[in-house]
């Protein structure tokens, strides 16, 4: 962390000096300081750039500062074919890459007037549940290491392992999966991957239990935490909040169980919800909806039925490639559809689903072309950073690093 | 009676003199009203006892590139209570390529409008802090426009000076 006015845009200066600062605070110092945190400080998860005000340790205003990771992936989205979007999708929320490919290729169906086979959706769910878990591991261990509790992060990134490991047997890929395909998924999960998973998500509850009691007792932890960064539920709503960090503050939205996509409708699970909106709040949040995520993928394991895992829509969807290699009719769909794309009929779709940091949605324009005339993407870390000002106003500087850990921006998402 | 009938109906009782024109395209809601109308329906969407449309999903913008009216704003908002959501679109010209602030009505429209303002230069009024959300402040152009080209224009970013 550094002070230096000169490297602050004024825009940003007047932007600190109009926020509102009319906290009292008992034997206030009357030494006023500007504090530039980021864009590379590690505890910022990314390039996150947040410019304090400060009047001693206290935090009279915050500004913060996005774009240092803006790739212009909405521009790209309007030049590229549907297909060709779905590598991009990995690198927007990277910490669960499984979640927005399933996003994407939702909306794109939606708009596409398709649907994927059963197995394919159970797939799609079971994928997106273990990115949710792998998501709030690193939540949860950065968090913690944050505020000063270094082993958790080495255990839980420990468990995220694991199911980076499946991603490799499931796909091939580790981190940048791109699994799954307009119509269906990639390929089949073979026996191998059925079994890995089920070895992760029986040994998982032991092993979250135990990361659990390093910080749950920690006073260190939990004193830092607590009533740390409180946003009420109605401030909560006004700023645009989703996912855990809402739920943390009381309100019961969840997209899985609002608006069910894929066959949420099918498996039963709890939405946790806790009404302090702090830190903590917002941690233990986390930790309940991991575990209703092992349920749901014990239950996707139990339920998931035989037969295909893509669709037979030769004009829509991209043929095996063994079949193109093979047949001519195939051939000539697989051409067509690379180099022309799949014109969904001209009209416009939102559809969003509940991603690791809340509502993940895609608002797809099409004019019936082989490319989206417009595609936004609604990231919930974008509107979840927005909070920041109101909740570190008041706080100490040091307080800063737990309220950012707590609230889980990543900052490919935010930026896009 | 169905939530799909009762906002519109809602909003034509409410507001006899605005033309509201209402589409429904795969089970989504759409209406579409002239752009000086936009903050009085959306506090009124807000705060009607039987909508409640608290949350503010997601504010952006269309760029038709050819077309008359250039660029619409589109919105779109979430009601808990009928667990409903509705797009809300505004046309916006560039010859006046200017919209009314919704950040008095949901402040989580502050930054997504910012956004649109950075992406498609249109300028909300009474906005409290209309500056650019990614690129720098001092970037002359407006990336998603459709005339801005895909490889950008060299030299539009200069490199920080040392």
């Amino acid at each position: 962390m550094d002070s230096d006015l000169k490297e602050v845009h004024p825009k940003i200066i007047q932007a600190l000096l109009d926020a509102d600062s009319d906290i009292t605070v008992e034997d206030a110092l009357e030494n006023e300081m500007v504090l530039n945190m980021g864009p590379q400080h590690p505890a910022t998860h990314g390039v996150l750039r947040l410019v304090l005000r400060l009047d001693g340790e206290t935090i009279v205003a915050c500004v913060p500062e996005l774009g240092y990771l803006h790739r212009g992936y909405e521009k790209l989205a309007e030049n590229i074919s549907y297909y060709e979007f779905i590598p991009h999708t990995d690198r927007l929320d990277y910490i669960s890459p499984m979640a927005n490919n399933v996003a994407w290729v939702l909306a794109v169906e939606k708009l596409a007037g398709l649907e994927a086979p059963p197995r394919a959706q159970y797939i799609r769910m079971m994928v997106a549940e273990l990115a949710r878990i792998t998501s709030h591991l690193v939540a949860i261990g950065s968090f913690a290491m944050d505020v000063g509790a270094m082993t958790v992060f080495l255990w839980t990134l420990r468990e995220r392992e694991k199911v980076m490991d499946i991603w490799d047997i499931l796909c091939g890929a580790r981190f940048t999966n791109s699994y799954t395909r307009i119509g269906g998924v990639a390929n089949d999960v073979s026996s191998e991957a059925l079994a890995a998973i089920k070895l992760f998500i029986d040994q998982f509850d032991d092993n979250l239990t135990e990361c659990e009691k390093l910080i749950n007792t920690n006073r260190i932890f939990v004193e830092r935490v607590d009533g740390v960064g409180v946003i009420s539920k109605d401030e909560a709503i006004d700023l645009g909040f989703s996912g855990p960090n809402l739920r943390a503050s009381g309100v019961e939205y969840d997209i899985r169980r609002a608006q069910p996509y894929l066959k949420y409708d099918q498996v039963d699970f709890k939405i946790p919800i806790y009404t302090e909106g702090d830190c903590l709040a917002r941690y233990f949040v986390r930790v309940d909806e991991m575990r209703e995520s092992a349920k749901i993928v014990r239950q996707v394991l139990e339920k998931m039925p035989e037969g295909e895992t893509i669709l037979n829509k030769p004009k829509k969807v991209l043929p095996r490639k063994t079949e193109v290699y093979s047949k001519m009719e195939e051939l000539i769909h697989d051409f067509m559809i690379v180099n022309f794309g799949i014109n969904p009929p001209a009209g416009e779709i939102y559809h969003s689903i509940e991603g690791s940091k809340g509502e993940l949605g895609f608002y797809l324009v099409s004019k019936g072309d082989g490319h989206p005339w417009k595609c936004k993407i609604r990231s919930p870390s974008f509107n979840n950073i927005q909070s920041l000002p109101k909740l570190v106003v008041g706080q100490i500087v040091s307080d800063v690093v737990a309220i950012v850990g707590s609230i889980d921006p990543i900052m490919g998402e935010a930026d896009k | 009676m169905d939530i799909k009938e009762l906002v519109p109906q809602k909003l034509k009782e409410q507001f006899n003199e605005i033309d509201f024109k209402v589409t429904e395209y795969l089970d989504e809601l759409t209406i579409k009203l002239p752009k000086e109308h936009i903050v009085k329906v959306c506090e009124f969407l807000k705060k009607d006892s039987d909508l409640e449309f608290s949350l503010c999903l997601d504010i952006t913008a269309i760029d038709w590139a050819k077309r008359k009216n250039r660029f619409t704003v589109v919105y779109h908002i979430y009601s808990f209570k009928n667990n409903f959501r509705l797009r809300l679109k505004a046309d916006v010209d560039e010859s006046d390529c200017a919209i009314d602030t919704v950040s008095s009505v949901w402040k989580g429209a502050n930054w997504q409008e910012r956004e649109t303002y950075d992406m498609y230069g249109i300028k909300f009024n009474d906005h409290p802090d209309l500056r650019r959300m990614y690129m720098p402040e001092d970037f002359e152009y407006h990336p998603l426009r459709k005339d801005f080209p895909l490889m950008g224009i060299p030299g539009s970013i200069p490199l920080p000076k040392k």
